[in-house]
């Protein structure tokens, strides 16, 4: 190990990570580091391996080849050596629906071998942050998506881990639920705690400091989010126009622009030049109705979409 | 004026003490897609259920495709198609046995049958997969195999309960260009989701709260709503749900 990577004291290091199911290959020689503190995201489209990633990493699957260090640790070697410091909450987090939301937290606590001196703070910590204080003794099967998905966090912090690894966290939730999560995790995060998550909501990803785009088994790019929506080619235009179908094809079809999809009630249109941008479009709709050509800021998903190649 | 596609007036559901729809009068367009906003535990589910004849309303009335679910449930199927998160397929078939199973529980037949299953390989992109198990195949084909299979026998309303959970953003761009495509040739589209996002897709949005509606409008006039420029459609929900006085917690 030398110096320089010392200094950027990875929580998280992935060398030549392969993970084969027969034939298929699900994580092709991954490399990244994830460091302390960060809120690390993990995007790709489904089958690109980010479960399979995240498994290997909680221990729970072991590589096919290459390393997986996680605080200190080759899993691979070792799947049990990081699991009392790293939490992980998989799809289907483990939450006993005939216990109560106590009881399924105590169970945690058991499991952790969490000091029973340390409880009281913690449990009077993960109520506040969740607002499940009120719910204690409710079955935990009785409770709402969103409820179950901030117990099933309370339930993956309660031994206090350093890394939290989490399986598309925000499953199902809805908005308000979303938020609250996401105030736990922004929160857990500034405490100290390294988060690794994978999301399929890109608006999620945008939130992370880094953002991992997988696709295939392997890492297509890795940066900012700010960083990697700057590295779209062309610019990207908001189109309104109907019909909207006929108006992207007759755009697929026009030269100098490179990708169009729908997008909501709108056209979003690369183009190769913004200067140009309008008078290309609005030539390539001629007698379509067209309500306004306007540049916009590319989101994180436009750019996956873009690195993806999908034509969609 | 030709008749709403869909219709509710003062559609009420009880069960026991708790009012899980309150009171719910809207109405969506033919070929319109009509976005259903809200809470877990909103009352979005219950709405759904009673429109496609599945429960019947406590008080209030429904038309749905010129049928009242309450009192014609057995003809209204027939023209009406449903697809829930969890997905009305089974794993254990092949793909070609899941449009059979279709076919007949809708009874499409003989030379439109061969058509309509052609057309769902085609909508799918499932030509030459016919022989996997449903259960082996992406999420995100399994949803639009999902989708082929609840409007194979060509329903003029189609009701969609979260259709795009927890796929990516490439396969739901893909799921939402089919539903668009289905709008375009008339048919009526009914979608509740969680997700702002899906709801971008939507003509109009109908947000609601403890059972009740507490907003109707395009995205841009909900948008409007709220005096902070831009703000989005995740903030507009979460700012009027608040103003109502929170969502029911549990």
């Amino acid at each position: 190990m030398d110096a320089a990577n010392v200094a950027y004291d990875p929580v998280v290091r992935l060398s030549g990570l392969t993970r084969r199911f027969g034939p298929l290959t699900a994580v092709d020689g991954l490399e990244l580091e994830v460091r302390r503190g960060e809120l690390f995201g993990i995007v790709g489209p489904d089958g690109a391996g980010k479960t399979t990633t995240l498994r290997i990493l909680a221990g729970v699957l072991p590589p096919s080849g290459g390393r997986a260090e996680v605080l200190g640790v080759d899993v691979g070697a070792d799947p049990e050596g990081a699991k009392p410091r790293v939490a992980y909450m998989a799809q289907r987090f483990g939450l006993y629906g005939d216990l109560t939301v106590a009881e399924n937290l105590r169970f945690y606590a058991d499991l952790y071998r969490v000091p029973r001196a340390a409880r009281p703070e913690r449990l009077e910590r993960l109520y506040r942050f969740s607002n499940l204080g009120p719910f204690t003794d409710r079955l935990a099967a009785n409770l709402s998506g969103g409820m179950k998905q901030k117990l099933a966090l309370s339930c993956a912090l309660i031994h206090e881990p350093e890394l939290l690894l989490l399986d598309e966290p925000t499953f199902g939730v809805d908005p308000i639920s979303r938020r609250e999560l996401w105030a736990i995790l922004r929160e857990m995060n500034e405490r100290g705690v390294t988060i690794v998550l994978t999301t399929s909501y890109l608006d999620e990803a945008e939130r992370c400091h880094r953002v991992a785009m997988l696709h295939q088994g392997r890492i297509l790019d890795l940066d900012t989010p700010a960083r990697l929506q700057a590295t779209m080619h062309g610019s990207l235009l908001a189109v309104r126009a109907r019909p909207a179908r006929a108006a992207r094809d007759a755009l697929r079809a026009t030269p100098g622009v490179r990708r169009a999809s729908l997008f909501g009630q709108a056209l979003h249109v690369v183009v190769d030049e913004a200067a140009d941008g309008e008078v290309l479009v609005r030539a390539a709709l001629g007698s379509m109705e067209v309500d306004g050509v306007e540049v916009i800021r590319p989101s994180l998903e436009d750019v996956f979409i873009e690195r993806v190649g999908a034509d969609v | 004026m030709s008749e709403a596609a869909i219709q509710a007036r003062e559609l009420t559901r009880r069960f026991g003490d708790f009012v899980a729809v309150d009171h719910a009068t809207f109405q969506v367009q033919t070929g319109q897609v009509f976005g259903f906003l809200g809470p877990n535990g909103a009352g979005k589910t219950t709405t759904i259920r009673m429109l496609t004849g599945l429960l019947p309303p406590s008080s209030g009335v429904a038309r749905v495709a010129g049928l009242d679910p309450a009192a014609e449930s057995r003809r209204l199927r027939g023209r009406l198609g449903y697809m829930s998160q969890l997905f009305s397929l089974y794993g254990d078939l092949t793909v070609a046995e899941n449009i059979d199973l279709f076919g007949g529980l809708y009874e499409v037949t003989g030379e439109r049958f061969r058509a309509r299953r052609a057309w769902v390989l085609e909508m799918a992109g499932l030509e030459g997969q016919e022989k996997r198990l449903t259960a082996e195949l992406p999420l995100g084909w399994k949803q639009r195999l999902a989708l082929g299979c609840a409007v194979l026998h060509e329903p003029p309303i189609l009701f969609l309960d979260e259709p795009t959970s927890g796929v990516d953003p490439v396969a739901r761009r893909a799921f939402w260009d089919l539903i668009d495509a289905l709008a375009e040739g008339g048919t009526t589209v009914l979608v509740s989701t969680h997700y702002m996002e899906e709801a971008e897709y939507c003509n109009r949005l109908l947000l609601m709260n403890r059972g009740r509606v507490i907003a109707e409008g395009t995205p841009g006039e909900l948008r409007a709503r709220l005096e902070t420029p831009d703000a989005s459609l995740e903030d507009v929900f979460v700012e009027l749900v608040r103003r109502e006085g929170g969502a029911v917690v549990g």
